[in-house]
């Protein structure tokens, strides 16, 4: 297995953003779900979210796509407040968030149909997307045609065709069988050295966070119980126990 | 270089195939079905069966088939059915348009519901065909009345399985709309009328339906032409034959009319989960 280097990222691809939380509180109805969390998301990062069920973990990061207006504090984009979607923080979905009626092709196509690309470039650039996500031949298939991990695939080409700042993944391997979101972490990690964009991964599989993350925040009860810096390469086979209990002892 | 992915199929879509012993069976019972009814009504009407239920005054087979015979070599039957598939299409066809629009618009807009909703649940449970006397005095043309009729009638089931339609899409796909930059415009179009597609046809199909019993029944009260109006005069002149034929003249349009609705809504949501080649 190749190790990836932990900043590998460079190129001339668009500067990830950074976001400011301050004092967020968020929730539906309501008590709160998370009570004033403060945090510094760095530009080009990969911070994940880890916590037991019902901590907020998707609630927070809907809340930064601008989906969930905060009950109180705010989210700053690179200083500017999130008030609400933007194609800059592109968001990828545990439920399978394709348009069904479209083909994967059409699926991929969409963001940039959204801001208006002529159709000669949204096919180049789609079906370059589709073919680095390891789906060429398939762009004419409907979701229905595909399996949970190649469903993934095309929710990931579609998240990152139109080069969005921010990539917000919503337990995005969550229904994958082991080896499927093993080669899909391999994947993200794959096609993330190719782009700038800062990336909030939640997932409840803290291997999952301890192989992608730059820094793992842990959300217990209402809040932000810790952030841990990983350090050394992002390579599976390194020997990550101390920081996994750490985490596990946090959780 | 990725690794393409894993082509295993997917959790197949397991549509249990008919043997083909059962498809042929099938096949036979859906042909033998109209026969076998026209064999026990000529059965009935040859020996002028009094059950309770008196087939005496009812024509027989031969009666009906010499009359249809006449009535097709007959120019006017054509313009009969000309005018009445005119009137419903143009009818079914306003409806759907506006039933989808209203439909969709007071699903989606909190101020269009507040506005229109109060007054289309008040008329909604008034019969289309209740509405004749307005319909003559609103419209120049006994024709528009017609077609008025046919509008309303069709109008309220689209309308009301839009709405549901739009309230049962699921906010996933709306979601992941946005956070991909579209906006209202965009959700309307890539996901709104696309995802409701299922749900519109089901109204379609009701509103297909009863289009024809408010057609016909506008027809037989103030038509000039049209299937409906012939029956009913043929039931006037005493000419029971005929009457049996524009019966089955409307069960045919009917028929035809519905199953090209049914066809629309099937390739129009080919996406649906629901198997491939399943026997419906």
């Amino acid at each position: 297995m190749t190790t990836l280097a932990r900043p590998a990222r460079t190129g001339e691809a668009r500067p990830g953003l950074g976001f400011t939380l301050e004092g967020l509180s968020l929730g539906y109805g309501r008590g709160p779900v998370l009570h004033e969390v403060g945090l510094e998301i760095v530009p080009g990062e990969v911070l994940v979210v880890v916590g037991a069920s019902g901590s907020g973990k998707s609630t927070l990061l809907r809340a930064m796509a601008g989906l969930l207006a905060p009950h109180g504090g705010r989210i700053l984009a690179d200083g500017v407040p999130v008030a609400a979607t933007s194609a800059d923080r592109a968001m990828v979905f545990q439920d399978d968030g394709l348009l069904p009626w479209r083909t994967v092709r059409a699926n991929v196509e969409l963001p940039l149909r959204i801001r208006g690309t002529p159709r000669r470039g949204r096919a180049a650039a789609a079906g370059a997307w589709i073919a680095r996500v390891g789906l060429a031949g398939a762009e004419d298939r409907l979701p229905r045609e595909l399996s949970g991990g190649m469903r993934q695939r095309v929710q990931l080409a579609r998240a990152l065709v139109g080069a969005p700042r921010a990539v917000l993944m919503d337990e995005p391997f969550g229904a994958l069988d082991a080896q499927t979101r093993a080669q899909m972490q391999r994947l993200l990690l794959e096609v993330l050295a190719d782009t700038r964009a800062t990336v909030v991964f939640v997932t409840h599989d803290v291997d999952e966070a301890l192989l992608l993350a730059d820094r793992v925040v842990v959300l217990g009860r209402h809040g932000v119980r810790s952030v841990i810096e990983m350090h050394g390469p992002r390579d599976p086979a390194a020997d990550r126990s101390e920081t996994r209990a750490r985490i596990l002892e946090e959780l | 270089m990725i690794a393409p992915a894993r082509t295993s199929p997917p959790r197949a879509a397991a549509a249990p195939t008919p043997s083909p012993r059962g498809a042929r069976w099938g096949w036979a019972a859906k042909a033998a079905s109209l026969p076998a009814a026209a064999g026990v009504w000529q059965a009935l009407t040859v020996t002028d069966a009094r059950l309770w239920l008196r087939f005496d005054r009812l024509p027989t087979l031969g009666d009906i088939a010499a009359e249809a015979a006449r009535r097709l070599a007959d120019p006017v039957y054509y313009l009969d059915l000309l005018q009445s598939l005119l009137r419903i299409l143009t009818g079914f066809g306003l409806a759907s348009v506006a039933g989808v629009a209203v439909g969709v618009a007071v699903a989606r807009s909190r101020r269009t519901r507040h506005v229109l909703l109060p007054l289309l649940e008040a008329v909604r449970p008034i019969p289309a065909i209740a509405l004749v006397p307005v319909a003559i005095l609103l419209f120049p043309t006994d024709e528009q009345g017609i077609v008025f009729i046919t509008f309303v009638a069709a109008f309220f089931p689209v309308m009301v399985s839009t709405r549901h339609a739009v309230r049962a899409l699921p906010t996933l796909w709306e979601d992941a709309v946005r956070t991909l930059g579209g906006g209202r415009r965009h959700v309307l179009w890539n996901v709104v009328l696309p995802g409701i597609l299922p749900g519109v046809f089901g109204g379609l199909s009701v509103g297909m339906g009863v289009a024809w019993i408010c057609v016909i029944s506008a027809e037989m009260i103030s038509g000039e032409f049209g299937v409906g109006y012939r029956t009913w005069q043929s039931y006037t002149l005493v000419d029971y034959p005929a009457v049996i034929v524009g019966m089955a003249t409307i069960g045919l349009l009917g028929w035809s009319t519905s199953a090209a609705v049914e066809l629309a809504g099937r390739r129009a949501t080919r996406w649906l989960p629901r198997a491939e080649g399943r026997e419906s």
